[in-house]
């Protein structure tokens, strides 16, 4: 629940701010330094609330990792909900703000913290957040952390503060898997919301496509080529422990998790054309779940487990269907325009986003009200692909394509807030992301 | 019909770097698929006949700026004889390209050993998974033609790339229709 009324409208109608930080700390982790968020906001009203975050007292001992003040900062600002106000002045969780200095400044609330090593080598990440008109402490967190995971620290810090101020969960500090291609190169990505802290989990000379979090999220599933065919397989992302898991003949692809984990369903060929079949974590035991002469492929399950949208052509074009979790009769969902592919279900069930074909070539990522069926389109690009939620249901992250690249892009769901990650040089495709647990 | 999972095992230079990948610290092991996996490698020197270099009639020195370009685009060297093209949004096997099938099928019906694949592919419009079942289609048509001149099932797997290997780059007609196809390979 919101704890203060919400500021007026931002006069800015459009304003841009690159968020570009903790750049050695990429490299010392092997990761080029391209990724770089851009937030965009557009659209007029967007409602935000002012915020100060000061820098945190000694965060520079810690290393180039430790920009904690800049990652919170960055992380609030591409929710689309918070405006970031200047914060000069030493101060940490011990300082008594002066409430009339910073409600002239313009702030509601005010975050202020420090770093400071432990015995133990690990580093203590302290903050306190502050309601500045009421002039009231709002609380705050010790987090002992290793110098890896002090980027982890200031996400949960966003978390935290955002969830404060907004009521919701914030997704700051969960992952988000990608495909990139540079040249014939292709590789599996894991990295913080922000696109930054990146880590490698796959690298192959052949396509990877589908990747898809376990509930846990401690695995992906995905589809590689490099049996020269498409094939399931599944990795621990902490190990690197990775085997194939659906390999029929033809084709295998389009994995989806059921929401306790225990269940894969994925595409298969191995009956002439590409149909769906539940089975279990492992492959076992694959069933068949669709019976139609048509193609039926990207399931994926309702956060209830009960249901599963999926796409097929039975009707001519592709359409998104939904039938029971353990097959049945499929309703058909779309019916604006004859080409509707790759559907998304947001956490609580209400919203189902997918890509649709605008006019002859153009792909737009869209929106469903489940109940009612209202239909909304989220952007004006031409070639957006493969829609995934953020696990509290406030973002989209999808793929699209500008200057001539393949980009990621996150939106908020009415639109009006687009996030991209930066790529000089690289394609960045096929974006999933994880679910609260890391 | 169904058939057993034909995988089940991790090649062994993989099995190799998976151990090795496995010490590394942190939080995700990167896998490296190794990427000797019989790329082909064309080389595109201009010396005749394999003199490449050294002993030619002029004996003329090579410079030292001289650069040979060697293109590694598995497509380039994948024997451009053997592919059947579809017309857009179908999958039927076109009348030009029934010699081309004829005897192929020809020649495998006539090595029951023999085996190979069909790789289906879809021009760069819509979904990589829609795609991926598309070019399944194009290639499981062209699989049951060569079926029905008496090549056995177990002989030929019908596979897909989608719209993942392009033939050729471009958003025009003329790239798509060379996109939409089906490669025939041995194996």
């Amino acid at each position: 629940m919101p704890f203060m009324p919400p500021s007026p409208p931002s006069s800015t109608s459009r304003r841009s701010v690159v968020a570009a930080f903790g750049a050695a700390g990429l490299a010392s982790a092997g990761v080029p330094a391209w990724s770089q968020f851009r937030v965009e906001i557009t659209g007029v009203g967007a409602t935000q609330l002012p915020v100060a975050i000061a820098r945190f007292r000694d965060e520079d001992r810690a290393g180039p990792n430790a920009a904690i003040a800049s990652i919170v900062r960055a992380d609030l600002e591409r929710s689309g909900q918070f405006r970031n106000l200047d914060a000069p002045g030493a101060m940490d969780e011990t300082t008594v703000p002066a409430m009339p200095e910073w409600r002239s400044r313009g702030a509601d609330a005010l975050v202020m913290g420090s770093v400071s090593r432990l015995a133990d080598g690990r580093w203590d990440v302290r903050y306190k957040l502050w309601d500045v008109v009421k002039g009231q402490d709002l609380g705050g967190q010790s987090l002992p952390v290793v110098t890896a995971d002090l980027r982890l620290a200031a996400h949960r810090i966003a978390d935290a503060v955002y969830e404060r101020l907004t009521g919701d969960k914030g997704v700051f500090a969960t992952r988000i898997a990608y495909v990139t291609r540079v040249a014939n190169r292709y590789t599996l990505r894991i990295t913080d919301a922000d696109g930054e802290g990146g880590q490698v989990a796959l690298t192959s000379v052949e396509p990877i496509i589908s990747p898809a979090w376990s509930p846990d999220g401690r695995e992906l599933a995905y589809v590689s080529f490099e049996q020269q065919k498409a094939i399931v397989y599944t990795q621990d992302v902490s190990s690197g422990q990775r085997r194939p898991v659906v390999n029929y003949k033809g084709s295998n692809s389009a994995p989806a998790w059921s929401p306790d984990g225990r269940q894969l369903v994925a595409t298969l060929s191995r009956d002439g054309v590409a149909q769906l079949y539940a089975m279990g974590r492992d492959g076992s035991n694959p069933r068949r779940l669709t019976q139609s002469s048509a193609i039926d492929t990207e399931a994926t399950f309702t956060p209830d487990g009960r249901s599963i949208y999926f796409v097929s052509d039975r009707g001519g074009g592709p359409q998104v269907y939904r039938m029971p979790a353990a097959g049945g009769n499929p309703e058909r969902v779309t019916f604006g325009g004859a080409y509707n592919i790759s559907p998304s279900v947001s956490p609580d069930g209400r919203t189902l986003a997918y890509i649709s074909r605008v006019g002859g070539g153009t792909f737009r990522l869209h929106t469903m009200d489940v109940a009612s069926g209202n239909v909304r389109a989220l952007t004006d690009t031409n070639d957006d692909e493969s829609p995934s939620f953020a696990p509290n249901g406030k973002l989209i992250i999808y793929a699209s394509r500008a200057q001539g690249r393949d980009v990621l892009m996150t939106t908020t769901l009415d639109g009006a807030i687009k996030t991209r990650l930066l790529s000089s040089g690289v394609d960045v495709r096929e974006p999933v992301w994880g679910p609260f647990n890391r | 019909m169904p058939r057993p999972s034909q995988s089940r095992k991790i090649p062994v230079p993989l099995a190799g770097l998976l151990a090795a990948f496995a010490v590394l610290a942190g939080c995700s092991s990167p896998v490296k698929i190794a990427d000797n996996a019989g790329a082909p490698v064309e080389s595109r020197s201009t010396a005749p006949g394999g003199a490449a270099g050294s002993g030619g009639a002029a004996a003329q020195p090579a410079a030292q700026s001289q650069v040979t370009p060697v293109s590694v685009d598995p497509s380039a060297a994948a024997g451009a004889a053997r592919v059947v093209y579809f017309d857009y949004d179908s999958f039927a096997v076109k009348d030009e390209y029934r010699p081309l099938v004829e005897s192929q099928a020809k020649r495998l019906a006539a090595n029951r050993s023999q085996r190979g694949s069909v790789e289906g592919h879809t021009d760069d419009r819509g979904g990589r998974e829609y795609n991926l079942a598309l070019g399944q289609k194009r290639a499981e048509s062209v699989v049951r033609a060569m079926s029905l001149l008496g090549v056995q099932e177990s002989q030929l797997e019908a596979v897909s790339f989608g719209k993942e290997r392009p033939a050729v780059q471009g958003s025009d007609e003329a790239a798509w229709a060379k996109n939409r196809r089906a490669e025939l390979k041995d194996r």
